[in-house]
């Protein structure tokens, strides 16, 4: 008997409570996104697409020297070094792959040069498997670029990753 | 009980949406009773341990990501505690604290994830949503952090990858702030709700001398009334320096599951502040030169941390010669790694003590001679993740 009134109870005054906190949140705001016409904006350091940096003056900062490639859990880096006129390094092919990659961001911290980056972008759909091996067209940012958030981007990432003091 | 021709054998998933992703049941009923329940495995092998094995030590931690994907900072957090113990890496104590507070969010963040897809199982649709709402802040902080939100591979052995955002502590606070009145939401939705208490209550019961005997452990194995939690049976990371109540249940039925994982989530909570407020300043990565990564700073600018750097990144570090484990309180019970070094560069052995495998094991124990309607309420109750299942 005492259980039939528990549950009755149950039923009358606490299911009625439930119901009102369902009611509440028809006066509240959306918590989703409108997706394709809005986007959310990615944390600073969102893994997403990678992009090749250049000096100011247009040089590529990439040397090739293929730590990156090393550091990449999945294999996805593939290079060719080649000589600039100067004499300098640098990659005459460079290809990430992206049905291999998984945007574990080791490249961006094995590599020297501060050269490659993963950016923000995380739209990479496409009609064709070949059309997901990225260049190094598809990565170098373009020169000039109107705004430079390089120097900031590179200030971050030394930051990120270690300044002497901040690992002693 | 024997299987006769009579029974009715019934496959349940893999292709389930109360199987929670790729498991197998194998069910024998008998009208509306469960003659025997198996669980068929192995749908989502991926070979993560073989993987491991061939990998650089540091490589290996994107694997553990993709275990447990609900907890990834849990994994994470085990590999590298087990590779710090065999190179005898001793982690400044910032490191600690933060690695606590990321682990107490990855537990939130499974549990609700749990909360969700359990009360959905069960019927209560906007339960999922809730939840996942809240889970959205904890993403957001993983990105914050890592810069994804669930592969995180943000705890790397001797360290973190890379420091704690600026506004973390604004971050984490204002989950501190919020959480708790959703768990009262949640509470007012489910825990006297007559048709959740009729579905879980008495449901999936496990004695407390079966779960030892199962191994189990975690919320599993606390719901049958044993108080067994690595944080404080052998705290590891720094756990002896928080102060939080491990809840256990009386029954071992999948209600007091259901309720020991809401105070856990309070009690998570609790340690969160905790952390937040005696937060140590110091470096983020331990300095063990031709192991752990130097700073990008350096590696810019002195010779000897660029030949560190260097060598690091393309050949690891050789690991001594022995064999370790470490263990590890993950929100679904004991996560254990056993790493066996063999002098090189790679792991000999890497052994995974998965929670969810054995905790899933004693699912025959649980359904069989019970309703057939309360299978899905026993597989939702164990909380599993086929990731770490298979592996
Ligand atoms: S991106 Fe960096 S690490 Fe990779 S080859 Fe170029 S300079 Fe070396
Ligand atoms: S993000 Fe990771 S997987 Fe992708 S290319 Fe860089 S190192 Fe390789």
């Amino acid at each position: 008997m005492k259980e039939i009134f528990k549950a009755l109870g149950n039923v009358v005054i606490k299911m009625p409570q439930g119901f009102y906190v369902t009611f509440k949140h028809l006066f509240k705001k959306p918590v989703t996104l409108d997706y394709p016409r809005k986007k959310k904006p990615m944390a600073p350091r969102y893994r997403g697409k990678h992009y090749l940096e250049r000096y100011d003056d247009g040089t590529e900062r990439c040397v090739c020297c293929g730590l990156c490639a090393a550091a990449c859990p999945a294999d996805a880096i593939y290079m060719e070094p080649e000589e600039t006129e100067k004499g300098e390094r640098k990659a005459r092919v460079y290809e990430i792959n992206l049905l291999r990659c998984i945007f574990c961001g080791f490249c961006e911290e094995a590599c020297p040069e501060e050269a490659i980056f993963l950016g923000q972008e995380y739209e990479f759909s496409a009609d064709d498997r070949n059309k997901f091996i990225w260049t190094k067209e598809d990565m170098l940012v373009p020169h000039p670029r109107k705004d430079n958030p390089f120097k900031k981007i590179l200030r971050r990432v030394r930051k990120v990753y270690g300044t002497p003091e901040a690992t002693r | 009980m024997a299987i006769e021709e009579k029974d009715l054998h019934i496959n349940m998933g893999p292709q389930h949406p109360s199987t929670h992703g790729v498991l197998r049941v194998e069910l024998n009923v008998d009208g509306e009773t469960v003659v025997r329940a198996k669980p068929v495995i192995g749908y989502l092998h991926t070979g993560i341990e073989k993987t491991m094995e061939s990998k650089l030590y540091y490589k290996a931690i994107p694997c553990t990501d993709r275990m447990d994907y609900l907890a990834p900072m849990s994994n994470n957090l085990g590999y590298c505690l087990a590779v710090e113990k065999l190179m005898d890496i001793e982690v400044p104590d910032k490191v600690k604290w933060a690695r606590v507070c990321l682990a107490e969010l990855t537990r939130l963040n499974s549990h609700l994830v749990w909360l969700g897809t359990h009360a959905l199982d069960l019927g209560a649709m906007s339960m999922l949503l809730y939840a996942f709402r809240e889970r959205e802040m904890i993403l957001d902080i993983y990105e914050a952090c890592a810069g994804q939100r669930m592969m995180s591979t943000y705890i790397r052995i001797g360290g973190l990858a890379k420091e704690l955002p600026s506004d973390f502590d604004k971050r984490v606070r204002q989950i501190i702030k919020e959480i708790p009145d959703r768990i009262d939401d949640y509470e007012t939705l489910l825990t006297n709700n007559q048709i959740f208490i009729n579905r879980t209550k008495n449901v999936a019961v496990i004695s407390a001398e079966d779960a030892i005997n199962w191994s189990l452990s975690g919320p599993m194995l606390r719901g049958s009334g044993i108080k067994h939690d690595l944080r404080k049976d052998n705290p590891y990371s720094g756990y002896e320096n928080f102060d939080f109540e491990v809840p256990i249940g009386r029954n071992g039925d999948a209600y007091d599951r259901y309720l020991i994982r809401l105070e856990e989530m309070r009690q998570s909570l609790r340690i969160i502040e905790q952390c937040l407020d005696g937060m140590p300043e110091g470096p983020f990565r331990a300095h063990v030169p031709g192991v752990v990564l130097p700073p990008k700073e350096d590696v810019l600018h002195k010779m000897e941390s660029m030949i560190f750097h260097f060598k690091i990144i393309t050949e690891g570090f050789p690991a001594p010669k022995g064999a370790v484990y470490a263990g590890i309180e993950s929100p679904k019970g004991e996560l254990g790694f056993y790493i066996q070094g063999d002098g090189s560069n790679k792991p000999a052995r890497v052994r995974v003590r998965p929670p969810s495998f054995i905790n899933l094991a004693a699912l025959p124990a649980l359904t069989e001679g019970h309703l057939f309607s309360d299978v899905v309420c026993a597989i939702g109750s164990i909380d599993i993740v086929l990731g770490e299942v298979d592996r």
